[in-house]
């Protein structure tokens, strides 16, 4: 059970200015059968561009139409380009909040509320399809998303799912998602949680993938300064190892054992992977 | 208020009896039933007793049972079983409409270097035998497909299923959770090797379950620990849990056919009273075969959750395979495995029935739903009759 405010119950059982405004000046409208919510938004439109009348049609959960209930509260009276200055948070703040995993129901208001402005200004009617589409599945934009994940300060894919559904279905583009939440906010991607963990190395699998590494890169990189490596032991992801030839006496060998073949083991192998000499 | 619960599928009331017979569990019969003394043994008693009547119910043999925790527990432990016991198999056959208890084990597995099939069906809700036939490899470790299905309750024909596999050599698992206690079952005569069942599905408490094991099967032990279950599930049992639910067994076998008579002319007079008062609705399901007690139903333009949040101002139970209830954006898995239109499958709901339920309550359901079926569709875009049908067109891309 979604744990909804009073407020968000309130709208959804008594919804204000529910149905369609036959001479609408403007109409604005998002959303799908397929995707589970639609909104239509009508409003009618006064001297100085101001909202006179507002009404709205809603497909979808209690969520869904609440937010637009509230919204065409909220924009009755506003001049145009006030309403333009509405946001998602604004609607989801009116409700006293909505649940994490509902918050796309207050981005669809914002849309459909610009999607009749933009009608209203006999611009571009259908929503402006720029950007590169990243969820196939609910044909959301990198636009979009990197729109919802600057405005609502989000860092997970998760949120950016919550917010604008991208991600949501068959999660193929969480990975984008991440690139483009690192590219907002310039920061690493953060990491996409993965269900699909690797089943755990056995044994010999790590032993013979340790030696493969130490044979074929750690040794090579070594040898060049005119050092050497030998393997000693494996015991479950303790690796022990001997420095030799120039290695041997060398100031900055303890960093060569840290930074070089612990690293590009833990890389490699597996991040349990310490490595100690003897 | 007291609710109408129409929503059995996803848990049931405790019966009076189950709950006097695990009383005196939580007084004075405290024991543990490995102690080697008085209070343990009876509880020792009590255990074997409670198996006891497990067997009785399913035609088995008491040494064939395993209690587990839940119907999770159990798919999970008869799968790894199977595949355990022959690691050099690594063919999985399931079907699209399982539970997650088994889907989510079959999609580990895949990521575990397994080969899976999953088992289309078609918009009735039915397999086809001679896809199952065809999917049968030399490397087939398990079959592993539901009774009957928890959303709209079609029946599988798990007897011949368990013919075909026998043929091949491939041990069967099936989960029987929304079956038992709604179809009589004979484990006699039914070839399967391994049978999961829940305990809160037939009236006894959350937390306790049931997993047949055939003597001939293989087993791997899923939970390592002590000697309980005769070595097979370690952990000290649930006595509570298990007294109440052989009890639960009891009462639903005698139930059996209360259920195929009087719940189920409960189920058709919603159903039929339903339809005929509601356009542009659809029954999900194979009509022939189907539980008795399930009424998978869904209407067009409008969303499962408003429904639900509608309904349970007058106190009415159910649940709706929708996307936003399940706090995942896409409709349920097992009526898009079906192809039921979007336009559908976002306005779905279930009933499900007990023999507690009664025509009074069918009557609230069938006076209330209607006119929150109506509502709704007046706030909706989509319509029919409205001019707004292009934009059904144009936004529906299902």
């Amino acid at each position: 059970m979604w744990e909804y405010t009073e407020k968000v119950t309130e709208h959804f059982l008594n919804p204000k200015n529910v149905g369609k405004i036959e001479d609408a000046d403007a109409v604005g409208e998002v959303g799908s059968l397929s995707c589970g919510d639609a909104l239509r938004l009508f409003l009618k439109i006064g001297e100085g561009e101001r909202i006179e009348d507002a009404k709205f049609q809603t497909f979808g959960c209690a969520s869904a139409i609440a937010s637009s209930s509230v919204l065409t509260e909220m924009i009755k009276g506003m001049t145009l380009d006030e309403a333009a200055k509405v946001t998602n948070k604004d609607i989801a703040e009116k409700l006293g909040g909505l649940p994490k995993e509902k918050m796309h129901c207050s981005v669809m208001g914002q849309e459909a509320l610009e999607d009749a402005i933009r009608n209203y200004r006999g611009e571009e009617a259908a929503p402006a399809p720029e950007g590169e589409i990243v969820c196939k599945c609910f044909g959301v934009t990198d636009v979009l998303i990197r729109r919802a994940v600057e405005e609502n300060n989000l860092t997970t894919v998760e949120e950016v799912t919550n917010y604008t559904k991208a991600g949501g279905a068959c999660g193929d583009c969480h990975e984008k998602i991440a690139q483009i939440i690192a590219e907002v906010r310039g920061c690493a991607a953060p990491e996409v949680s993965k269900s699909d963990e690797k089943a755990p190395m056995t044994n010999i699998q790590r032993m013979q993938l340790v030696t493969k590494i130490i044979d074929n890169e750690i040794r090579p990189a070594l040898k060049k300064d005119g050092g050497d490596i030998e393997l000693i032991d494996i015991n479950g992801t303790e690796v022990t190892v001997s420095l030799r030839g120039a290695c041997v006496g060398c100031p900055s060998s303890h960093i060569t054992l840290k930074n070089l073949v612990e690293r590009r083991l833990k890389e490699t192998v597996e991040e349990a992977i310490t490595v100690k000499e003897v | 208020m007291t609710p109408i619960y129409f929503d059995n599928n996803a848990t049931t009331m405790v019966a009076p009896e189950v709950r006097d017979a695990i009383i005196p569990l939580l007084n004075d019969e405290y024991g543990n039933p490995s102690s080697m003394h008085n209070l343990g043994e009876r509880s020792g008693r009590l255990l074997a007793e409670a198996r006891g009547k497990v067997a009785t119910a399913l035609g088995c043999s008491p040494d064939e049972i395993i209690f587990t925790s839940c119907g999770t527990e159990g798919d999970n432990t008869a799968i790894h079983s199977a595949l355990q016991s022959h690691p050099e198999k690594k063919h999985f056959i399931t079907t699209k409409v399982e539970h997650p208890a088994v889907l989510n084990v079959a999609n580990h597995l895949e990521r575990s270097g397994y080969d899976v099939t999953y088992l289309g069906v078609d918009n009735l809700g039915r397999l086809d035998l001679d896809e199952l036939r065809a999917a049968i490899r030399p490397d087939t470790a398990l079959i592993s497909v539901m009774y009957a299905n928890n959303e709209t309750g079609v029946v599988f024909p798990i007897k011949e299923i368990a013919e075909i596999a026998r043929e091949h050599g491939v041990p069967v698992h099936t989960d029987a959770v929304q079956a038992v206690g709604k179809i009589d079952i004979n484990l006699a005569e039914l070839p399967v090797d391994y049978l999961v069942f829940s305990g809160h599905k037939i009236h006894a408490p959350k937390g306790v379950g049931v997993l047949f094991v055939r003597r001939t099967a293989q087993f791997r032990p899923f939970l390592l620990g002590g000697h309980q279950e005769r070595g097979r599930r370690g952990g000290t049992e649930n006595l509570p849990g298990i007294v109440g639910l052989g009890k639960a067994i009891e009462l639903a076998k005698a139930g059996i056919e209360e259920e195929n008579t009087r719940v189920r002319a409960m189920r058709d007079r919603l159903e039929k009273g339903l339809m005929d008062a509601i356009p542009d609705a659809i029954v999900n399901g194979d009509p022939e075969n189907r539980l008795p007690n399930t009424l998978s139903i869904a209407f067009k333009y409008i969303e499962g959750e408003a429904m639900l949040l509608m309904m349970n101002q007058f106190g009415i139970c159910a649940s709706s395979g929708s996307a936003c209830t399940s706090g995942s954006l896409e409709p349920s898995h097992v009526l898009r495995a079906m192809g039921i239109p979007f336009t559908f499958s976002h306005g779905s709901l279930r009933f499900s029935l007990s023999v507690y339920n009664t025509e009074e309550e069918v009557d609230t359901v069938l006076k209330e739903l209607p006119p929150i079926i109506e509502r709704l569709r007046a706030m909706s875009p989509f319509r029919e009759g409205d001019e707004g049908l292009d934009w059904v067109e144009k936004h529906s891309h299902d």
